[in-house]
Protein backbone atom coordinates (compact mmCIF):
# COMPACT_ATOMS: atom_id res chain seq x y z
CA UNK A 1 0.00 0.00 0.00
CA UNK A 2 1.06 3.57 -0.65
CA UNK A 3 2.28 5.78 2.17
CA UNK A 4 -0.50 7.37 4.24
CA UNK A 5 -0.70 11.13 4.83
CA UNK A 6 -3.36 13.33 6.35
CA UNK A 7 -4.70 15.65 3.62
CA UNK A 8 -6.34 17.96 6.15
CA UNK A 9 -2.99 18.44 7.87
CA UNK A 10 -1.40 19.23 4.51
CA UNK A 11 -4.14 21.80 3.93
CA UNK A 12 -3.49 23.45 7.30
CA UNK A 13 0.26 23.56 6.78
CA UNK A 14 -0.19 25.08 3.34
CA UNK A 15 -2.53 27.76 4.75
CA UNK A 16 0.18 28.79 7.22
CA UNK A 17 2.72 28.99 4.40
CA UNK A 18 0.33 31.03 2.24
CA UNK A 19 -0.44 33.31 5.17
CA UNK A 20 3.09 34.69 4.97
CA UNK A 21 2.87 35.19 1.23
CA UNK A 22 -0.68 36.58 1.06
CA UNK A 23 -1.27 39.22 3.74
CA UNK A 24 -4.97 39.40 2.90
CA UNK A 25 -5.57 35.72 3.65
CA UNK A 26 -7.78 35.15 6.70
CA UNK A 27 -9.14 31.91 8.14
CA UNK A 28 -12.50 31.29 9.79
CA UNK A 29 -13.51 28.24 11.79
CA UNK A 30 -16.79 27.30 13.44
CA UNK A 31 -15.52 25.54 16.56
CA UNK A 32 -13.92 22.72 14.55
CA UNK A 33 -10.37 23.92 14.00
CA UNK A 34 -9.17 20.64 15.48
CA UNK A 35 -10.73 18.91 12.46
CA UNK A 36 -9.87 21.46 9.80
CA UNK A 37 -6.27 21.35 11.05
CA UNK A 38 -5.80 25.10 10.81
CA UNK A 39 -3.57 25.14 13.92
CA UNK A 40 -0.36 25.99 11.99
CA UNK A 41 -2.05 29.12 10.59
CA UNK A 42 -3.52 30.05 13.98
CA UNK A 43 -0.07 29.68 15.53
CA UNK A 44 1.58 32.03 13.08
CA UNK A 45 -1.26 34.49 12.44
CA UNK A 46 -3.56 34.53 15.46
CA UNK A 47 -4.87 37.98 14.53
CA UNK A 48 -6.11 36.70 11.18
CA UNK A 49 -8.00 33.72 12.50
CA UNK A 50 -11.61 33.84 13.70
CA UNK A 51 -13.29 31.03 15.58
CA UNK A 52 -16.90 32.20 15.33
CA UNK A 53 -18.29 29.31 17.31
CA UNK A 54 -21.07 27.06 16.11
CA UNK A 55 -22.67 29.41 13.60
CA UNK A 56 -21.80 28.39 10.06
CA UNK A 57 -24.34 30.65 8.31
CA UNK A 58 -22.94 33.72 10.02
CA UNK A 59 -19.39 32.54 9.32
CA UNK A 60 -20.03 32.46 5.58
CA UNK A 61 -21.74 35.86 5.69
CA UNK A 62 -18.86 37.37 7.65
CA UNK A 63 -16.42 35.92 5.12
CA UNK A 64 -18.44 37.47 2.30
CA UNK A 65 -18.27 40.87 3.99
CA UNK A 66 -14.52 40.52 4.46
CA UNK A 67 -14.02 39.46 0.84
CA UNK A 68 -16.02 42.51 -0.28
CA UNK A 69 -13.30 44.55 1.48
CA UNK A 70 -10.44 42.72 -0.26
CA UNK A 71 -9.70 39.88 2.16
CA UNK A 72 -9.21 36.27 1.04
CA UNK A 73 -11.20 34.23 3.56
CA UNK A 74 -10.99 30.46 3.90
CA UNK A 75 -14.04 29.20 5.80
CA UNK A 76 -13.95 25.80 7.43
CA UNK A 77 -16.40 23.32 8.84
CA UNK A 78 -17.75 19.88 8.08
CA UNK A 79 -19.06 19.63 4.50
CA UNK A 80 -22.49 19.05 5.98
CA UNK A 81 -22.43 22.47 7.64
CA UNK A 82 -20.71 24.60 5.00
CA UNK A 83 -22.26 23.26 1.79
CA UNK A 84 -25.37 22.08 3.60
CA UNK A 85 -26.37 24.46 6.36
CA UNK A 86 -24.90 27.62 4.85
CA UNK A 87 -26.04 26.91 1.29
CA UNK A 88 -28.12 30.09 1.06
CA UNK A 89 -25.27 32.33 2.23
CA UNK A 90 -22.86 30.59 -0.14
CA UNK A 91 -25.20 31.00 -3.08
CA UNK A 92 -26.52 34.50 -2.49
CA UNK A 93 -23.82 36.26 -0.46
CA UNK A 94 -20.70 34.67 -1.96
CA UNK A 95 -21.13 33.20 -5.43
CA UNK A 96 -23.80 35.49 -6.90
CA UNK A 97 -21.78 38.64 -6.10
CA UNK A 98 -18.62 36.80 -7.24
CA UNK A 99 -16.73 37.23 -3.96
CA UNK A 100 -13.33 35.72 -3.29
CA UNK A 101 -14.32 33.28 -0.53
CA UNK A 102 -12.95 29.74 -0.31
CA UNK A 103 -15.45 27.36 1.26
CA UNK A 104 -13.96 24.17 2.67
CA UNK A 105 -16.00 21.14 3.72
CA UNK A 106 -14.28 18.56 5.91
CA UNK A 107 -15.22 15.02 6.93
CA UNK A 108 -17.25 14.69 3.76
CA UNK A 109 -18.68 11.55 2.20
CA UNK A 110 -18.76 8.70 4.71
CA UNK A 111 -15.53 9.70 6.41
CA UNK A 112 -17.23 10.95 9.56
CA UNK A 113 -17.80 7.26 10.20
CA UNK A 114 -19.40 6.60 13.54
CA UNK A 115 -21.07 10.02 13.73
CA UNK A 116 -23.49 8.56 11.20
CA UNK A 117 -25.74 10.01 8.50
CA UNK A 118 -26.29 13.43 10.14
CA UNK A 119 -22.59 14.12 9.58
CA UNK A 120 -21.92 12.02 6.47
CA UNK A 121 -22.51 14.52 3.67
CA UNK A 122 -23.06 12.54 0.48
CA UNK A 123 -24.52 15.47 -1.46
CA UNK A 124 -22.09 18.39 -1.00
CA UNK A 125 -20.63 18.08 -4.49
CA UNK A 126 -24.13 18.11 -5.98
CA UNK A 127 -25.18 21.12 -3.91
CA UNK A 128 -22.11 23.16 -4.76
CA UNK A 129 -22.04 22.05 -8.40
CA UNK A 130 -25.59 23.30 -8.86
CA UNK A 131 -24.65 26.85 -7.85
CA UNK A 132 -24.14 28.82 -11.08
CA UNK A 133 -20.48 29.50 -11.76
CA UNK A 134 -19.12 27.79 -8.64
CA UNK A 135 -15.79 25.96 -8.81
CA UNK A 136 -15.90 22.59 -7.03
CA UNK A 137 -12.84 20.53 -6.15
CA UNK A 138 -11.90 17.43 -4.18
CA UNK A 139 -8.28 16.34 -3.67
CA UNK A 140 -7.25 12.68 -3.81
CA UNK A 141 -4.32 12.91 -1.41
CA UNK A 142 -2.29 15.21 0.82
CA UNK A 143 0.00 16.45 -1.93
CA UNK A 144 -2.93 17.36 -4.16
CA UNK A 145 -4.73 18.99 -1.22
CA UNK A 146 -1.78 21.31 -0.65
CA UNK A 147 -1.47 22.22 -4.33
CA UNK A 148 -5.23 22.75 -4.57
CA UNK A 149 -5.19 25.05 -1.53
CA UNK A 150 -2.47 27.19 -3.05
CA UNK A 151 -4.19 27.34 -6.44
CA UNK A 152 -7.49 28.30 -4.82
CA UNK A 153 -5.87 31.02 -2.71
CA UNK A 154 -4.15 32.58 -5.69
CA UNK A 155 -7.09 32.48 -8.02
CA UNK A 156 -9.73 35.22 -7.81
CA UNK A 157 -13.26 33.97 -7.17
CA UNK A 158 -15.26 31.60 -5.01
CA UNK A 159 -14.70 27.86 -4.77
CA UNK A 160 -15.64 24.83 -2.72
CA UNK A 161 -13.02 22.33 -1.61
CA UNK A 162 -14.24 18.96 -0.39
CA UNK A 163 -12.01 17.27 2.16
CA UNK A 164 -12.26 13.93 3.92
CA UNK A 165 -10.87 12.84 7.24
CA UNK A 166 -7.73 11.14 8.45
CA UNK A 167 -4.75 9.75 6.57
CA UNK A 168 -5.17 8.87 2.91
CA UNK A 169 -2.88 7.07 0.50
CA UNK A 170 -0.32 9.18 -1.33
CA UNK A 171 -0.92 8.58 -5.03
CA UNK A 172 0.21 11.74 -6.81
CA UNK A 173 3.93 11.64 -6.07
CA UNK A 174 5.08 10.62 -9.52
CA UNK A 175 7.01 12.23 -12.36
CA UNK A 176 4.80 14.15 -14.69
CA UNK A 177 2.10 14.89 -12.11
CA UNK A 178 1.05 18.51 -12.07
CA UNK A 179 -1.96 20.32 -10.65
CA UNK A 180 -4.09 22.84 -12.45
CA UNK A 181 -7.67 23.78 -11.55
CA UNK A 182 -9.99 22.31 -14.20
CA UNK A 183 -7.46 19.82 -15.60
CA UNK A 184 -7.93 16.17 -14.70
CA UNK A 185 -4.89 13.93 -14.31
CA UNK A 186 -4.37 10.62 -16.12
CA UNK A 187 -3.05 8.46 -13.28
CA UNK A 188 -2.52 5.45 -15.46
CA UNK A 189 -3.07 4.88 -19.17
CA UNK A 190 -5.48 2.28 -20.53
CA UNK A 191 -7.60 1.56 -23.60
CA UNK A 192 -10.35 -0.90 -22.55
CA UNK A 193 -12.24 1.37 -20.16
CA UNK A 194 -11.70 4.50 -18.10
CA UNK A 195 -12.44 5.03 -14.43
CA UNK A 196 -12.93 8.69 -13.64
CA UNK A 197 -12.66 9.14 -9.89
CA UNK A 198 -12.44 11.94 -7.37
CA UNK A 199 -11.13 12.18 -3.81
CA UNK A 200 -10.07 9.03 -2.03
CA UNK A 201 -11.77 6.87 -4.68
CA UNK A 202 -8.79 7.64 -6.94
CA UNK A 203 -6.62 5.31 -4.83
CA UNK A 204 -9.39 2.71 -4.91
CA UNK A 205 -9.64 3.05 -8.69
CA UNK A 206 -5.92 2.45 -9.07
CA UNK A 207 -6.25 -0.76 -7.07
CA UNK A 208 -9.25 -1.84 -9.13
CA UNK A 209 -7.26 -1.20 -12.29
CA UNK A 210 -4.46 -3.41 -10.94
CA UNK A 211 -6.97 -6.18 -10.21
CA UNK A 212 -8.37 -5.91 -13.73
CA UNK A 213 -4.92 -5.89 -15.27
CA UNK A 214 -4.43 -9.38 -13.84
CA UNK A 215 -7.59 -10.35 -15.72
CA UNK A 216 -6.30 -8.87 -18.96
CA UNK A 217 -8.18 -5.57 -18.95
CA UNK A 218 -6.26 -2.36 -19.63
CA UNK A 219 -8.03 0.32 -17.58
CA UNK A 220 -7.31 4.04 -17.62
CA UNK A 221 -7.63 5.90 -14.33
CA UNK A 222 -8.33 9.62 -14.22
CA UNK A 223 -8.13 11.79 -11.11
CA UNK A 224 -10.89 14.35 -11.65
CA UNK A 225 -9.99 16.66 -8.79
CA UNK A 226 -12.01 19.50 -10.28
CA UNK A 227 -15.59 18.34 -10.52
CA UNK A 228 -16.63 21.74 -11.86
CA UNK A 229 -15.70 23.07 -14.32
CA UNK A 230 -15.12 19.53 -15.44
CA UNK A 231 -12.29 18.75 -17.87
CA UNK A 232 -14.51 18.10 -20.88
CA UNK A 233 -11.65 17.33 -23.25
CA UNK A 234 -10.26 14.65 -20.98
CA UNK A 235 -13.71 13.06 -20.53
CA UNK A 236 -14.42 13.09 -24.28
CA UNK A 237 -10.99 11.60 -25.03
CA UNK A 238 -11.64 8.83 -22.51
CA UNK A 239 -15.02 8.10 -24.10
CA UNK A 240 -13.61 8.10 -27.61
CA UNK A 241 -10.48 6.10 -26.84
CA UNK A 242 -11.85 3.51 -24.39
CA UNK A 243 -15.57 3.32 -25.22
CA UNK A 244 -16.61 2.64 -21.62
CA UNK A 245 -16.63 4.97 -18.63
CA UNK A 246 -17.08 4.33 -14.93
CA UNK A 247 -17.25 7.16 -12.44
CA UNK A 248 -16.31 6.60 -8.80
CA UNK A 249 -16.99 8.90 -5.86
CA UNK A 250 -17.72 8.75 -2.14
CA UNK A 251 -20.89 10.69 -2.82
CA UNK A 252 -24.39 10.22 -4.13
CA UNK A 253 -24.31 9.04 -7.76
CA UNK A 254 -26.83 11.84 -8.41
CA UNK A 255 -25.51 15.29 -9.14
CA UNK A 256 -21.83 14.85 -8.32
CA UNK A 257 -18.98 13.52 -10.42
CA UNK A 258 -21.14 10.79 -11.97
CA UNK A 259 -23.69 13.33 -13.09
CA UNK A 260 -21.05 15.69 -14.42
CA UNK A 261 -19.31 13.01 -16.48
CA UNK A 262 -22.57 11.52 -17.78
CA UNK A 263 -23.68 14.97 -18.93
CA UNK A 264 -20.51 15.49 -20.97
CA UNK A 265 -20.46 11.99 -22.45
CA UNK A 266 -24.17 12.12 -23.30
CA UNK A 267 -23.78 15.43 -25.08
CA UNK A 268 -20.46 14.88 -26.81
CA UNK A 269 -19.64 11.21 -27.38
CA UNK A 270 -22.23 8.76 -26.06
CA UNK A 271 -20.79 5.52 -24.68
CA UNK A 272 -21.85 3.54 -21.57
CA UNK A 273 -21.33 5.48 -18.30
CA UNK A 274 -21.76 3.51 -15.09
CA UNK A 275 -21.71 5.39 -11.81
CA UNK A 276 -20.05 3.89 -8.77
CA UNK A 277 -20.94 5.63 -5.52
CA UNK A 278 -23.72 5.99 -2.98
CA UNK A 279 -26.91 4.88 -4.68
CA UNK A 280 -29.17 7.69 -3.48
CA UNK A 281 -29.17 6.63 0.16
CA UNK A 282 -27.91 7.98 3.49
CA UNK A 283 -24.78 6.50 5.02
CA UNK A 284 -24.56 4.45 8.18
CA UNK A 285 -22.74 4.76 11.47
CA UNK A 286 -19.60 2.68 11.61
CA UNK A 287 -15.85 2.68 11.08
CA UNK A 288 -15.11 4.43 7.79
CA UNK A 289 -13.70 1.30 6.17
CA UNK A 290 -16.66 -0.81 7.31
CA UNK A 291 -19.11 1.72 5.91
CA UNK A 292 -17.23 1.91 2.61
CA UNK A 293 -17.38 -1.88 2.43
CA UNK A 294 -21.10 -1.92 3.24
CA UNK A 295 -21.90 0.43 0.37
CA UNK A 296 -19.57 -1.30 -2.08
CA UNK A 297 -17.06 1.53 -2.30
CA UNK A 298 -14.17 -0.92 -2.64
CA UNK A 299 -11.77 -1.90 -5.38
CA UNK A 300 -13.40 -5.30 -5.91
CA UNK A 301 -16.91 -3.87 -6.38
CA UNK A 302 -15.50 -1.11 -8.59
CA UNK A 303 -13.67 -3.71 -10.69
CA UNK A 304 -16.98 -5.52 -11.17
CA UNK A 305 -18.65 -2.29 -12.34
CA UNK A 306 -15.84 -1.74 -14.85
CA UNK A 307 -16.35 -5.24 -16.27
CA UNK A 308 -20.06 -4.51 -16.62
CA UNK A 309 -19.26 -1.29 -18.49
CA UNK A 310 -16.88 -3.12 -20.81
CA UNK A 311 -19.60 -5.70 -21.51
CA UNK A 312 -21.96 -2.89 -22.51
CA UNK A 313 -19.56 -1.61 -25.18
CA UNK A 314 -20.86 -1.91 -28.72
CA UNK B 1 -33.19 69.98 7.74
CA UNK B 2 -35.91 71.55 5.61
CA UNK B 3 -34.01 70.57 2.54
CA UNK B 4 -33.93 66.89 3.54
CA UNK B 5 -37.67 66.86 4.21
CA UNK B 6 -38.30 68.23 0.74
CA UNK B 7 -35.90 65.71 -0.73
CA UNK B 8 -37.72 62.88 1.04
CA UNK B 9 -40.95 63.95 -0.65
CA UNK B 10 -39.30 64.30 -4.05
CA UNK B 11 -37.67 60.88 -3.79
CA UNK B 12 -40.94 59.30 -2.64
CA UNK B 13 -42.49 60.70 -5.81
CA UNK B 14 -39.71 59.08 -7.84
CA UNK B 15 -40.31 55.77 -6.09
CA UNK B 16 -44.05 56.08 -6.76
CA UNK B 17 -43.29 56.59 -10.46
CA UNK B 18 -40.91 53.61 -10.54
CA UNK B 19 -43.34 51.26 -8.84
CA UNK B 20 -46.38 52.40 -10.83
CA UNK B 21 -44.70 52.46 -14.23
CA UNK B 22 -43.25 48.95 -13.82
CA UNK B 23 -46.05 47.61 -11.64
CA UNK B 24 -43.66 46.09 -9.16
CA UNK B 25 -41.70 46.86 -6.02
CA UNK B 26 -42.12 47.25 -2.30
CA UNK B 27 -43.45 50.74 -1.82
CA UNK B 28 -44.50 50.39 1.83
CA UNK B 29 -40.98 49.63 3.01
CA UNK B 30 -39.49 52.15 0.60
CA UNK B 31 -41.54 54.87 2.24
CA UNK B 32 -40.87 53.74 5.81
CA UNK B 33 -37.08 53.70 5.31
CA UNK B 34 -36.72 56.90 3.24
CA UNK B 35 -35.63 59.20 6.09
CA UNK B 36 -33.21 56.57 7.42
CA UNK B 37 -31.52 56.29 4.02
CA UNK B 38 -31.34 60.03 3.54
CA UNK B 39 -30.00 60.65 7.04
CA UNK B 40 -27.26 58.06 6.45
CA UNK B 41 -26.38 59.08 2.89
CA UNK B 42 -26.62 62.86 3.36
CA UNK B 43 -25.56 63.36 6.97
CA UNK B 44 -23.76 60.38 8.44
CA UNK B 45 -21.72 58.38 5.97
CA UNK B 46 -18.32 59.15 4.54
CA UNK B 47 -19.04 58.32 0.92
CA UNK B 48 -18.20 60.05 -2.32
CA UNK B 49 -19.78 59.07 -5.63
CA UNK B 50 -16.63 60.31 -7.38
CA UNK B 51 -14.57 57.74 -5.46
CA UNK B 52 -16.95 54.81 -4.98
CA UNK B 53 -14.08 52.36 -4.34
CA UNK B 54 -12.17 54.47 -1.78
CA UNK B 55 -10.92 51.92 0.79
CA UNK B 56 -11.66 54.22 3.73
CA UNK B 57 -15.30 54.82 2.75
CA UNK B 58 -18.13 53.88 5.07
CA UNK B 59 -20.16 50.86 4.00
CA UNK B 60 -23.92 50.50 3.74
CA UNK B 61 -25.82 47.23 3.38
CA UNK B 62 -29.54 47.13 2.66
CA UNK B 63 -30.34 43.84 4.35
CA UNK B 64 -34.06 44.37 3.63
CA UNK B 65 -33.13 44.16 -0.03
CA UNK B 66 -36.70 44.18 -1.31
CA UNK B 67 -37.01 47.88 -0.46
CA UNK B 68 -34.45 48.71 -3.12
CA UNK B 69 -36.42 51.36 -5.00
CA UNK B 70 -35.81 53.94 -2.29
CA UNK B 71 -32.10 53.09 -2.30
CA UNK B 72 -31.94 53.55 -6.07
CA UNK B 73 -33.56 56.96 -5.73
CA UNK B 74 -31.11 57.97 -2.98
CA UNK B 75 -28.05 56.70 -4.87
CA UNK B 76 -29.11 58.63 -7.98
CA UNK B 77 -29.64 61.72 -5.83
CA UNK B 78 -26.13 61.31 -4.40
CA UNK B 79 -24.67 61.11 -7.90
CA UNK B 80 -23.78 57.42 -8.16
CA UNK B 81 -25.70 57.23 -11.44
CA UNK B 82 -27.91 59.63 -13.41
CA UNK B 83 -31.46 60.12 -12.13
CA UNK B 84 -32.69 59.39 -15.67
CA UNK B 85 -31.66 55.78 -15.13
CA UNK B 86 -34.44 55.43 -12.53
CA UNK B 87 -36.83 55.14 -15.48
CA UNK B 88 -34.97 51.92 -16.37
CA UNK B 89 -35.92 50.36 -13.02
CA UNK B 90 -37.04 46.77 -13.72
CA UNK B 91 -36.43 47.24 -17.44
CA UNK B 92 -35.47 43.88 -18.86
CA UNK B 93 -31.69 43.86 -19.32
CA UNK B 94 -31.20 46.96 -17.16
CA UNK B 95 -29.13 46.97 -13.99
CA UNK B 96 -31.72 48.37 -11.58
CA UNK B 97 -33.28 45.01 -10.77
CA UNK B 98 -35.68 43.97 -8.02
CA UNK B 99 -33.01 43.50 -5.33
CA UNK B 100 -29.64 45.18 -4.71
CA UNK B 101 -26.59 43.88 -6.54
CA UNK B 102 -23.00 45.04 -6.68
CA UNK B 103 -23.10 45.83 -10.39
CA UNK B 104 -24.93 49.05 -9.52
CA UNK B 105 -22.60 51.91 -8.58
CA UNK B 106 -22.80 52.58 -4.87
CA UNK B 107 -24.20 49.18 -3.92
CA UNK B 108 -21.74 47.18 -1.86
CA UNK B 109 -23.46 43.81 -1.61
CA UNK B 110 -26.08 41.60 -3.19
CA UNK B 111 -28.91 41.22 -0.73
CA UNK B 112 -32.48 40.07 -0.72
CA UNK B 113 -32.23 36.71 0.96
CA UNK B 114 -33.30 38.01 4.36
CA UNK B 115 -31.15 37.63 7.44
CA UNK B 116 -27.81 37.95 5.63
CA UNK B 117 -27.01 41.63 6.01
CA UNK B 118 -25.81 41.78 9.59
CA UNK B 119 -23.28 38.98 8.99
CA UNK B 120 -21.98 40.85 5.96
CA UNK B 121 -21.66 43.96 8.10
CA UNK B 122 -19.71 42.07 10.77
CA UNK B 123 -17.29 40.91 8.06
CA UNK B 124 -16.86 44.44 6.71
CA UNK B 125 -16.29 45.87 10.16
CA UNK B 126 -13.70 43.18 10.93
CA UNK B 127 -11.95 43.84 7.60
CA UNK B 128 -11.80 47.58 8.38
CA UNK B 129 -10.30 46.81 11.78
CA UNK B 130 -7.66 44.52 10.22
CA UNK B 131 -6.74 47.32 7.83
CA UNK B 132 -6.62 49.90 10.59
CA UNK B 133 -9.25 52.00 8.82
CA UNK B 134 -11.81 54.16 10.56
CA UNK B 135 -14.62 53.10 8.22
CA UNK B 136 -18.04 52.65 9.75
CA UNK B 137 -20.44 49.97 8.57
CA UNK B 138 -24.19 50.60 8.47
CA UNK B 139 -26.72 47.80 8.03
CA UNK B 140 -30.41 48.50 7.53
CA UNK B 141 -32.66 45.59 8.44
CA UNK B 142 -36.38 45.13 8.21
CA UNK B 143 -38.16 44.16 11.40
CA UNK B 144 -39.77 41.08 9.83
CA UNK B 145 -36.38 39.64 8.92
CA UNK B 146 -35.33 39.64 12.57
CA UNK B 147 -37.11 36.28 12.83
CA UNK B 148 -34.19 34.79 10.87
CA UNK B 149 -31.78 32.97 13.18
CA UNK B 150 -28.72 34.15 11.30
CA UNK B 151 -29.46 37.74 12.43
CA UNK B 152 -28.90 36.66 16.02
CA UNK B 153 -25.78 34.69 15.14
CA UNK B 154 -24.41 37.91 13.69
CA UNK B 155 -25.66 39.95 16.65
CA UNK B 156 -23.73 37.63 18.97
CA UNK B 157 -20.59 37.88 16.84
CA UNK B 158 -20.71 41.70 16.54
CA UNK B 159 -20.83 42.05 20.29
CA UNK B 160 -18.22 39.31 20.85
CA UNK B 161 -15.77 41.21 18.65
CA UNK B 162 -16.72 44.57 20.19
CA UNK B 163 -17.49 46.10 16.81
CA UNK B 164 -18.28 49.70 17.72
CA UNK B 165 -17.81 50.72 14.08
CA UNK B 166 -20.89 48.66 13.22
CA UNK B 167 -24.26 50.38 13.42
CA UNK B 168 -27.41 48.48 12.59
CA UNK B 169 -30.76 50.13 12.02
CA UNK B 170 -34.09 48.35 12.30
CA UNK B 171 -36.83 49.83 10.14
CA UNK B 172 -39.41 49.10 12.83
CA UNK B 173 -42.58 49.67 10.85
CA UNK B 174 -44.29 46.77 12.59
CA UNK B 175 -45.59 45.08 9.45
CA UNK B 176 -44.40 42.24 7.27
CA UNK B 177 -45.99 40.69 4.21
CA UNK B 178 -48.45 38.52 6.11
CA UNK B 179 -49.38 41.00 8.83
CA UNK B 180 -48.18 42.55 12.07
CA UNK B 181 -44.75 41.40 13.24
CA UNK B 182 -46.15 40.88 16.73
CA UNK B 183 -48.90 38.59 15.43
CA UNK B 184 -46.69 36.70 13.00
CA UNK B 185 -43.60 36.15 15.18
CA UNK B 186 -43.28 38.41 18.20
CA UNK B 187 -40.15 40.60 18.32
CA UNK B 188 -40.74 42.53 21.52
CA UNK B 189 -39.06 43.36 23.77
CA UNK B 190 -36.75 44.10 20.84
CA UNK B 191 -34.42 46.63 22.44
CA UNK B 192 -34.03 44.37 25.47
CA UNK B 193 -33.20 41.48 23.21
CA UNK B 194 -30.43 43.42 21.51
CA UNK B 195 -29.16 44.65 24.88
CA UNK B 196 -29.05 41.11 26.19
CA UNK B 197 -26.80 40.32 23.20
CA UNK B 198 -24.42 43.06 24.32
CA UNK B 199 -25.58 45.83 22.01
CA UNK B 200 -26.17 49.50 22.63
CA UNK B 201 -29.84 49.72 21.61
CA UNK B 202 -31.19 53.18 20.82
CA UNK B 203 -34.93 53.62 20.39
CA UNK B 204 -36.11 56.33 18.02
CA UNK B 205 -39.79 57.11 18.69
CA UNK B 206 -40.29 58.70 15.26
CA UNK B 207 -38.00 56.97 12.79
CA UNK B 208 -39.21 59.24 10.00
CA UNK B 209 -37.88 62.32 11.80
CA UNK B 210 -34.44 63.50 10.75
CA UNK B 211 -33.57 65.23 14.03
CA UNK B 212 -34.36 62.12 16.07
CA UNK B 213 -32.41 59.90 13.68
CA UNK B 214 -29.45 62.28 13.74
CA UNK B 215 -29.34 62.21 17.54
CA UNK B 216 -29.45 58.42 17.53
CA UNK B 217 -26.61 58.07 15.04
CA UNK B 218 -24.53 60.57 17.00
CA UNK B 219 -25.04 58.47 20.12
CA UNK B 220 -24.10 55.33 18.19
CA UNK B 221 -20.95 56.98 16.90
CA UNK B 222 -19.83 57.95 20.39
CA UNK B 223 -20.50 54.50 21.87
CA UNK B 224 -17.27 52.54 22.19
CA UNK B 225 -16.56 48.89 22.70
CA UNK B 226 -19.88 47.50 21.46
CA UNK B 227 -22.07 47.71 18.38
CA UNK B 228 -25.14 49.94 18.26
CA UNK B 229 -28.58 49.34 16.88
CA UNK B 230 -30.99 52.15 16.09
CA UNK B 231 -34.54 50.87 16.42
CA UNK B 232 -36.37 53.38 14.28
CA UNK B 233 -40.13 53.31 14.81
CA UNK B 234 -41.32 54.18 11.34
CA UNK B 235 -44.62 54.02 9.51
CA UNK B 236 -45.01 51.64 6.63
CA UNK B 237 -46.19 53.58 3.58
CA UNK B 238 -45.25 56.85 5.33
CA UNK B 239 -46.31 59.97 3.46
CA UNK B 240 -49.42 58.63 1.76
CA UNK B 241 -52.45 58.53 4.06
CA UNK B 242 -54.13 55.47 2.60
CA UNK B 243 -50.90 53.43 2.61
CA UNK B 244 -49.78 54.22 6.12
CA UNK B 245 -49.78 51.27 8.50
CA UNK B 246 -51.31 48.80 6.06
CA UNK B 247 -49.59 45.48 5.30
CA UNK B 248 -51.17 45.31 1.85
CA UNK B 249 -48.75 48.06 0.77
CA UNK B 250 -45.78 45.81 1.52
CA UNK B 251 -45.69 45.15 -2.18
CA UNK B 252 -48.97 46.58 -3.42
CA UNK B 253 -48.97 48.57 -6.66
CA UNK B 254 -51.22 51.66 -6.70
CA UNK B 255 -53.94 51.75 -9.33
CA UNK B 256 -54.05 54.92 -11.45
CA UNK B 257 -56.51 56.73 -9.17
CA UNK B 258 -54.39 55.75 -6.16
CA UNK B 259 -51.24 56.92 -7.90
CA UNK B 260 -52.80 60.32 -8.55
CA UNK B 261 -54.01 60.61 -4.97
CA UNK B 262 -50.62 59.57 -3.59
CA UNK B 263 -48.76 61.98 -5.86
CA UNK B 264 -51.13 64.77 -4.82
CA UNK B 265 -50.44 64.16 -1.14
CA UNK B 266 -46.68 64.00 -1.62
CA UNK B 267 -46.63 67.15 -3.77
CA UNK B 268 -48.71 69.01 -1.22
CA UNK B 269 -46.39 67.91 1.57
CA UNK B 270 -43.39 69.06 -0.44
CA UNK B 271 -45.02 72.46 -1.03
CA UNK B 272 -46.00 72.88 2.58
CA UNK B 273 -42.61 71.75 3.85
CA UNK B 274 -44.15 68.93 5.87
Amino acid sequence: MNKLRDANRAYGEKLAELGAELPELVVLDADLAACSKTAPFIGRFPGRHYNVGIQECNMVGVAAGMAACGKIPFVNSFGMFTAGRAYDQIRNAVVYPGLNVKIVGFYSGLSNGEDGPTHQCVEDLALMRAVPGMTVMCPCDANEAALMTEAAAKRQGPCFIRMGRGPVEAVTKFDGYSFEIGKGVVMRPGKDAAVIATGNMVATALKAAALLEAEGLDVRVIDMHTVKPIDRELVIAAARETGAIVTSEEHNILGGLGGAVAEVVGEEFPVPVLRHGMRDCFGKSGKHDDVLELFGLTESVLAGVVKKAVALKK
Amino acid sequence: MEELREKACRLRLQVLDMVCSKKGGHIGGDFSEMEILLQLYCREMNIDAARPDAPERDRFILSKGHSVEALYAVLADRGFFPAEELSCYLSFGGRLVGHPNNQVPGIEMNTGSLGHGLSLGVGMALAARLRGLGSRTYVLMGDGELAEGSVWEAAMAASHYGLDSLCATVDRNGLQISGSTEDVMRLEPLAERFRSFGWNAIEVPDGNDFAQLGAAYALARSTKGRPSVVIAHTVKGRGVSFMEGRAKWHHGVPAEAERLAAAGELEAAMRDGR
